[in-house]
C-alpha cells in the first residue's frame, strides 16, 4: 500500500469493518491532536520521562546512592557531575534519572486510583439519583472540605510513612472532584434521548451506565486527570518535602529539595534541580492535558 | 382486534405545589394495522401520552393495554418486543459515540437474537441504507440518514407497534417526505401499527386513518381522517385548528 491510499484509507468516509472505523476515528483525533505545537511538546516530554525512567540505569552516570563525602556539594558543571552531587556527594543527575521512576509511580497509580473512583461515584450518584445521590455527594462534600495537602497529611500520619501510603493518602483526596464531574455529565447524559432509546430496549442500569454513559465522561474526566497531574506530582513532591512521602535515600524529587532546602543560598543548585524537574514534568502534564481537551471533549468537536 | 387501549390516562410532572398534570383523562383504542394520528399544539401532551406508553415518565393513572393486556408501571422485557418508539430529535436520539452497527448490534443482543450480523446487514437495507453505513458514528451521516437509523433500531426487535414521536419535524422538508414514504412502506412490509404524534395536520392527513384532537392535555375530539380532508371537526377547538393550517 502506497503512503497516499493509505491516508485515504485512514481519513474514508466509508469505514469496512468494526476496526477500521475505530482506527479511522482514532487517526483523525490523532491528526487534530497533532496540529496543536504546544500538546505534542507536552507528550514529547512525557514520552522523554519515560524513556529516561525505563532506561535508567543505562543514562545514569552514577550509583544513585553512593555517597562520596569529599565531593559533597560540588557546583554544576563539576567533572563526573554535570548537575553538582548533594550533601552527601550522591550524583544530582543520576538521582533525577532515578526518581523520574518514582514520579511516574506515583503518577500513574493516582491516575490509576483516583478517576476510577470518582467516575464510579459520580456515575452510580447521577444516575440512581433520589437517597443514594443525597448520600454519596454528602460524603465527597466531607473529603472537599478538608485542604486536600492537609488531609493527605493526615492520612499518611495514621498509615505510615512511605511511598504507597503517600499515594493512596493523594488518591483519597483526590478523587472526589472527578465524583462531582462524572455526576454532573451524567445528569445531562440520563435524560437524553439515547438513553431513553437503549432504556426501551430493555438494557438495565448496569450496562447503561457502563456501556453508554462511562464513554462519555471519560473524555471529560482524561483532561481533568492531565491537567491534576501538576498537582499530584506537587502533593507528592510536598509530602516528600515533609518527610512522610518517600523516605531517605529514595531519590524522590521532593525529598530531594527538602534535603537541599538546608544549602539553598549558598549551594543553590541542590533544591533548584529537582524543582526545576517537577516544574518540566508538571508543565508537560498541564499542555498535555490542554491539546486533549481539543480533541477528546464532544462538546467542541463534531 | 385492539392493538392499543388506553383509558382514562393521567399523567403528571412533580408532586404537590410543582405537580403539572400533562394528560388528563385521555381515552382512545388502535385497532391492528391502523395508523392513529395524535395532534395538537405544542405543550397539549401529545408526546407525553407516547412516554406513558413506554414507561418513560413514571407518574401515571389509569388503565394501558397492549394487544389486551394491560400493562403495570414495571414494564416486562417482553413488552419491549412489542412496542418501540422512534424519537423526535435524530440529532439526539444516537449515542455519539457508538457506530450505527454498534448501534444496531446492542439493540439485537438485548433482544437475544444469535444471527446479529445477518441481521443488522437486513435492517440497514430496510431503511435504505447500503452497508457502507454500517460502521459509520452519527457525526458521520445526515440527519435524514440519522433518522433512518433510528428507524432501525426500532425495528430491530419485530415489535407490532410502533410510537412514533414526530419523526420528521426536526428534518428538511424535502427529506422529511422520503422518511414518511419509507414509514408508510415499512408498515405495510412490517404489518406494523402506528401512534403517530404530529402538530403538522398534512403529515396526519397523509399517514393516518384516524386522529385524536388534543388540547392542554385532553383528547378534544377523535375523528377519522376523511373528516379531516373535508373540514367536518364538531368541536370548535378542531375547526380552529384544521381552519389555521389551510
Amino acid at each position: 500500500m502506497t503512503e497516499q491510499t493509505m491516508k485515504q484509507w485512514l481519513l474514508t468516509d466509508t469505514p469496512t469493518s468494526r476496526r477500521h472505523a475505530k482506527i479511522s476515528a482514532f487517526y483523525q483525533g490523532w491528526l487534530s491532536f497533532r496540529s496543536n505545537t504546544m500538546a505534542m511538546i507536552g507528550l514529547g516530554i512525557l514520552v522523554a520521562l519515560v524513556v529516561i525512567a525505563a532506561a535508567a540505569p543505562l543514562l545514569s552516570p552514577h550509583d544513585p546512592y553512593v555517597q562520596d563525602l569529599g565531593n559533597r556539594l560540588a557546583p554544576l558543571g563539576t567533572d563526573g557531575h554535570i548537575f553538582g552531587t548533594d550533601s552527601l556527594g550522591r550524583d544530582i543527575l543520576s538521582r533525577l534519572i532515578y526518581g523520574a521512576r518514582i514520579t511516574l509511580y506515583i503518577v500513574a497509580l493516582v491516575a490509576l486510583i483516583a478517576p476510577v473512583a470518582g467516575l464510579l461515584v459520580g456515575t452510580i450518584s447521577g444516575y440512581v439519583g433520589g437517597w443514594t445521590d443525597t448520600v454519596l455527594m454528602r460524603i465527597t462534600d466531607i473529603f472537599l472540605a478538608f485542604p486536600r495537602l492537609v488531609l493527605a497529611l493526615a492520612f499518611v500520619a495514621a498509615l505510615g510513612a512511605g511511598i504507597e501510603n503517600a499515594v493512596l493518602a493523594i488518591s483519597l483526596t483526590a478523587w472526589p472532584p472527578y465524583a462531582r464531574i462524572a455526576r454532573a455529565e451524567t445528569l445531562t447524559i440520563r435524560s437524553s434521548d439515547y438513553i431513553s432509546a437503549i432504556k426501551l430496549q430493555g438494557a438495565g442500569a448496569l450496562r447503561i451506565i457502563t456501556k453508554h454513559i462511562w464513554p462519555l465522561c471519560i473524555s471529560s474526566l482524561i483532561v481533568r486527570v492531565t491537567l491534576d497531574m501538576a498537582g499530584i506530582i506537587l502533593a507528592a513532591a510536598g509530602l516528600g518535602f515533609l518527610g512522610l512521602g518517600a523516605q531517605p535515600p529514595s531519590p524522590e524529587w521532593g525529598a530531594m529539595i527538602s534535603e537541599g532546602r538546608r544549602f539553598i543560598l549558598d549551594h543553590w543548585w541542590v533544591a533548584t534541580m529537582p524543582g526545576l524537574a517537577i516544574f518540566t514534568v508538571s508543565l508537560a502534564f498541564n499542555l498535555l492535558g490542554d491539546g486533549l481537551r481539543d480533541v477528546l471533549d464532544p462538546k467542541a468537536g463534531e | 382486534m385492539k392493538m392499543l387501549e388506553v383509558q382514562d390516562l393521567n399523567v403528571w410532572f412533580g408532586s404537590g405545589h410543582d405537580r403539572v398534570d400533562a394528560v388528563k383523562n385521555a381515552t382512545f383504542d388502535v385497532v391492528k394495522g391502523e395508523s392513529f394520528g395524535l395532534v395538537g399544539e405544542s405543550g397539549s401532551g401529545k408526546s407525553t401520552i407516547l412516554r406513558a406508553i413506554t414507561g418513560l415518565a413514571p407518574d401515571w393513572s389509569g388503565k394501558i393495554a397492549v394487544e389486551g393486556q394491560v400493562i403495570g408501571h414495571k414494564r416486562p422485557k417482553t413488552f419491549f418486543k412489542t412496542v418501540q418508539m422512534v424519537f423526535q430529535d435524530p440529532y439526539a436520539s444516537l449515542h455519539p459515540r457508538h457506530s450505527v452497527d454498534q448501534v444496531l448490534g446492542e439493540t439485537l443482543q438485548l433482544h437475544g437474537f444469535k444471527d446479529i450480523d445477518a441481521r443488522v446487514v437486513k435492517l440497514l437495507d430496510d431503511v435504505g441504507l447500503g452497508q457502507k453505513f454500517r460502521f459509520r458514528y452519527p457525526h458521520q451521516l445526515s440527519g435524514g440518514q440519522r433518522q433512518r437509523v433510528a428507524i432501525a433500531r426500532a425495528l430491530a426487535p419485530e415489535p407490532d407497534l410502533l410510537l412514533l414521536d414526530e419523526p420528521t419535524s426536526a428534518l428538511d422538508v424535502s427529506v422529511q417526505a422520503e422518511i414518511l414514504n419509507l414509514l408508510a412502506d415499512l408498515r405495510t412490509e412490517h404489518n406494523l401499527t402506528y401512534v403517530m404524534v404530529s402538530h403538522d395536520l398534512s403529515v396526519v392527513g397523509h399517514m393516518c386513518d384516524r386522529l385524536a384532537v388534543m388540547k392542554d392535555g385532553q383528547i378534544v375530539e377523535v375523528l377519522g381522517v376523511e373528516a379531516l380532508r373535508q373540514m367536518k371537526a364538531t368541536h370548535p377547538y378542531s375547526q380552529h385548528l384544521l381552519a389555521a393550517s389551510v
